[in-house]
């Protein structure tokens, strides 16, 4: 009919394609993976709030309340990097929320939608791509802590093998923000609640001060508070003093979260129709 | 066809005659019934003309097919299959240009594509010569290592078009695929429905322009308030109005003719 406009490429890239046989779940949460890692690269903005905040966080509180704090910046370092560690990865996990919400409200996920695949892949893909953020922000606040004079006594396998839980327990975090992502109306809101989640269990906890200090009330909540436990196990492992009994506290806890957001977020996922 | 050779259980091929059928299709958002009570007939094979105003349903109804939204109640098969119980089978089946694209920004031309292409199966490497193909296809070479972000309105309507038919689909949404275009690419967009129906797929096509309709759709359905008001080819319409006017309609005059006066007037075809 219109042939006259159109190219002979059109009608070659036309021609009838076979429908492959689909990928497995493996393969269809790698490909999602592998989409949240490019948007890391074409996306830096979403970089700069998990590198600026700890970053300038490790600064200020060490050089400018490290000496009141703990006697020196070097020991309050000590103390701080670690919790730092756990800080950031609170901060990091809101935006595979945000992320997912920003998918959903432009339509970008209409279309993978109506195709033919396992539904979960898409957030569990998403996380794992996400992990790229954690590790590229832990690794920028180790490498500055280290500059710093942060010598820990565990030595690398202590620094290590505190990534890694960190890293294991932001996963599980953020299965809390892509449950909370489908439930807000905005992004704005999403925002909102992380600093209402996150400020309260950050700076009420010991990341930044020793509890010994607070008065009684505070203290009971600092102590009970999931994140206070958190950073204990990681200054314990950096200083190579963890106990298994620590270890498998937190591992516990980021499978407990896991059990109850990731299933959570998938029913949330599937209805929304 | 060769369509059992693609990977389609041979069951599967052409049982139904009907590419498409609800039966008091029902969609409200609070207060307002976007869909009320849609009755629809689509035979497998040619252009599904889908018109109606602004905010008669067709986007509505054609979410609910894709399997995008749940019915409030009614029922809705495409080949046969429940697009409520047997989702996945349907969507084994379909393809979606939505109204609004629903392409990543984020990423380049060419990572969409191959994006989409990966999900369908292929390799590595086939997903990046068909993603190149479809580019090339649709004039979008250039931009091909681009950010979308950075595409004009018709290139972004082209990528997600292309993306819509990395694989042929045997049923093809298209809502509003034009609006937006430059001719060039509008026609492109016409030859491509031409070449899917000519390879045996049914493609289901709203727009707001009515010479695109006539031109196209082999059936046409006009809705309003969420319901079918009239049914039948682009003649078969024009006759409907004839009596009340004196000169030749086109379809403008159709469409003018029901929607601007629909509630008594029975249109008989
Ligand atoms: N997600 C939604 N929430 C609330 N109301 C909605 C939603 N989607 C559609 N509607 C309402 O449902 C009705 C039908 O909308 P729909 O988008 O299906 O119309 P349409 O025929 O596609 O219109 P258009 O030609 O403008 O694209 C409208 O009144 C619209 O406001
Ligand atoms: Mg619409």
């Amino acid at each position: 009919m219109t042939a006259s406009l159109a190219t002979g490429n059109l009608h070659d890239a036309l021609s009838p394609i076979a429908r492959q046989t689909l990928p497995g779940r493996l393969s269809t949460t790698g490909v999602f993976a592998w989409r949240a890692l490019v948007k890391l690269r074409r996306v830096p903005e979403q970089m700069t709030d998990a590198i600026v905040l700890p970053v300038l966080f490790t600064l200020m509180f060490t050089y400018l309340f490290g000496s009141a704090l703990s006697g020196s910046t070097g020991a309050y370092l000590h103390e701080l990097l670690p919790g730092t560690l756990v800080f950031t990865a609170l901060l990091v996990t809101v935006y595979t929320g945000l992320v997912l919400k920003t998918d959903l409200d432009r339509g970008v996920l209409d279309r993978f939608r109506s195709m033919p695949m396992w539904r979960p892949a898409l957030i569990a893909g998403s996380l794992l791509g996400d992990a790229g953020r954690y590790l590229v922000s832990t690794t920028i606040v180790i490498g500055l802590g280290l500059l710093m004079g942060f010598r820990p006594a565990g030595g690398i396998t202590g620094v290590l093998s505190g990534i890694a839980l960190v890293l294991l327990f932001a996963y599980s975090l953020s299965w809390i923000w892509t449950t909370l992502a489908l439930l807000v109306r905005t992004p704005a809101t999403l925002t909102m609640a992380s600093f209402l989640v996150q400020f309260p269990l950050t700076f009420m906890s010991n990341v930044f001060v020793d509890p010994a200090t607070m008065p009684g009330w505070l203290r009971t909540f600092v102590e009970a508070n999931p994140v206070s436990h958190l950073v204990t196990t990681e200054r314990a492992l950096m200083d190579g003093t963890a106990t298994t009994g620590q270890v498998v506290g937190v591992l516990l806890a980021a499978a407990a979260v896991t059990a109850v957001f990731a299933p959570l977020t998938m029913y949330l996922y599937r209805s929304q129709r | 066809m060769t369509r059992s050779q693609h990977g389609i259980p041979a069951t599967e091929v052409g049982t139904s005659e009907w590419a498409i059928r609800t039966t008091g299709l029902v969609k409200s958002f609070g207060g307002t019934r976007a869909v009320d009570a849609l009755d629809l007939a689509v035979p497998a094979g040619g252009v599904y003309g889908f018109l109606g105003p602004n905010g008669a349903g067709k986007t509505t109804t054609i979410r609910m097919l894709a399997t995008l939204l749940r019915p409030d109640s009614g029922t809705a098969e495409v080949f046969g299959h429940d697009v409520v119980a047997d989702a996945d089978a349907v969507r084994h089946r379909i393809s979606l240009t939505g109204q609004f694209a629903s392409i990543d920004e984020d990423l380049t031309g060419v990572e969409n594509l191959v994006l989409q292409a990966r999900l369908l199966g292929f390799s590595r490497r086939f997903a990046r010569t068909r993603a190149d193909e479809l580019l090339d296809a649709f004039d979008l070479t250039d931009a091909a290592g681009k950010q979308v972000k950075g595409y004009s309105g018709g290139m972004k309507r082209r990528l997600d078009v292309a993306a819509s038919i990395v694989v042929t689909p045997d049923l093809l949404f298209l809502d509003e695929p034009t609006t937006g275009l430059d001719p060039r690419s509008r026609n492109q967009v016409w030859e491509i429905v031409a070449t899917l129906v000519e390879h045996g797929s049914t493609v289901l096509l709203t727009t707001q322009h009515m010479d695109e309709a006539d031109r196209l759709a082999d059936l046409i359905a006009v809705i309003d308030h969420g319901r079918v008001i009239a049914e039948g080819t682009p003649a078969q319409l024009k006759v409907s109005v004839a009596a009340d006017s004196d000169a030749q309609p086109t379809l403008d005059d159709v469409f003018l003719a029901l929607t601007g006066h629909p509630a008594d007037k029975e249109f008989a075809l």
